[in-house]
């Protein structure tokens, strides 16, 4: 095990929620690709505390930091979702582009 | 414990993949569950007990509450059909992939500093003392988040609330509902 393997693994499922997010047309998904990037930024941070400054506590709080985020992103997404899909029935973001330009 | 490192990597990036790769909404909140319960084990394996156990507890119950948001707003709940709902697909295709070369080379490539100390006899004593402590302002930043996100999705996903039947200043002499309700109306 060493930091390298532990970040290989964190790139890969920012990665892949990067994919996500950027390629699924369904705005729940889409919520699900970032979840995916942040579980990313969880190894990572986790990787960098044990192994390179494990006497200090920043790694786990910003784990803390993280874990907040997605439960604030989960929650605020949702009601998102809900407010678009009950003025217009929209639940794709390609309904939903309004601001593009 | 590095074959348990491999088992666990694997499976959070497999079942990562697969959210995006499975036919069924509920197989893919159950997928994207396990590619978190990987990511905490592996949080557990560096000795990271508490945080491990609270990223296990919150992604259950937050996956469940998904599954149930999933199957409300999603087109083909239980996968009879495959289902496709992409929009540029090559081109998230291409920023991906090389968004990970980028990471990957930058990672294999840096000279990572020695690691200097040793983890505190209990990381969860020094998490807490940490956040009631030197990191007040973090823990008291994400309270008043939290607390904000809780009056915004109220508001965001409420459908009529009170301002749009008694008006602005909640004086209206009769409220404005579209049906009429209640004894003798």
């Amino acid at each position: 095990m060493t930091i390298e393997l532990f970040l290989l693994a964190a790139a890969g499922l920012f990665a892949i929620g990067l994919y996500g997010a950027l390629s699924q047309q369904s705005i729940v998904m889409l919520m699900m690709g970032l979840e995916l990037m942040l579980n990313g930024v969880i190894l990572a941070a986790a990787a960098f505390w044990y192994f390179l400054a494990p006497a200090g506590t920043e790694g786990q709080v910003l784990i803390v930091v993280v874990v907040t985020a997605m439960a604030v992103e989960m929650a605020a997404g949702f009601a998102v979702a809900t407010a678009i899909y009950r003025a217009r029935q929209v639940d794709m973001t390609d309904g939903a582009a309004d601001l593009k330009g | 414990m590095v074959v348990t490192f491999w088992v666990l990597a694997l499976a959070a990036v497999v079942f990562g993949f697969g959210v995006f790769r499975l036919n069924s909404m509920a197989q893919v909140t159950f997928s994207l569950l396990a590619s978190f319960l990987a990511v905490a084990g592996l949080v557990l394996l560096l000795g990271l007990g508490y945080l491990g156990v609270v990223i296990v507890l919150m992604m259950v119950i937050e996956m469940v509450i998904m599954a149930i948001f999933m199957i409300m707003y999603m087109m083909n709940p239980a996968g009879l059909m495959p289902m496709a709902m992409y929009h540029n697909k090559p081109g998230a295709m291409t920023i991906s992939v090389g968004t990970f070369v980028l990471l990957a080379t930058g990672i294999l490539l840096v000279d990572w500093p020695q690691r200097t100390g040793a983890p505190a006899p209990d990381p969860t004593f020094a998490l807490g003392r940490a956040l009631m402590g030197e990191q007040m302002l973090t823990m008291m930043t994400l309270g008043i988040t939290l607390f904000a996100t809780i009056v915004a999705t109220v508001v965001l996903s409420t459908g009529r609330g009170r301002y749009d039947r008694l008006g602005d200043d909640l004086d209206a002499r009769s409220a404005d509902d579209p049906l009429g309700g209640g004894v003798g109306r």
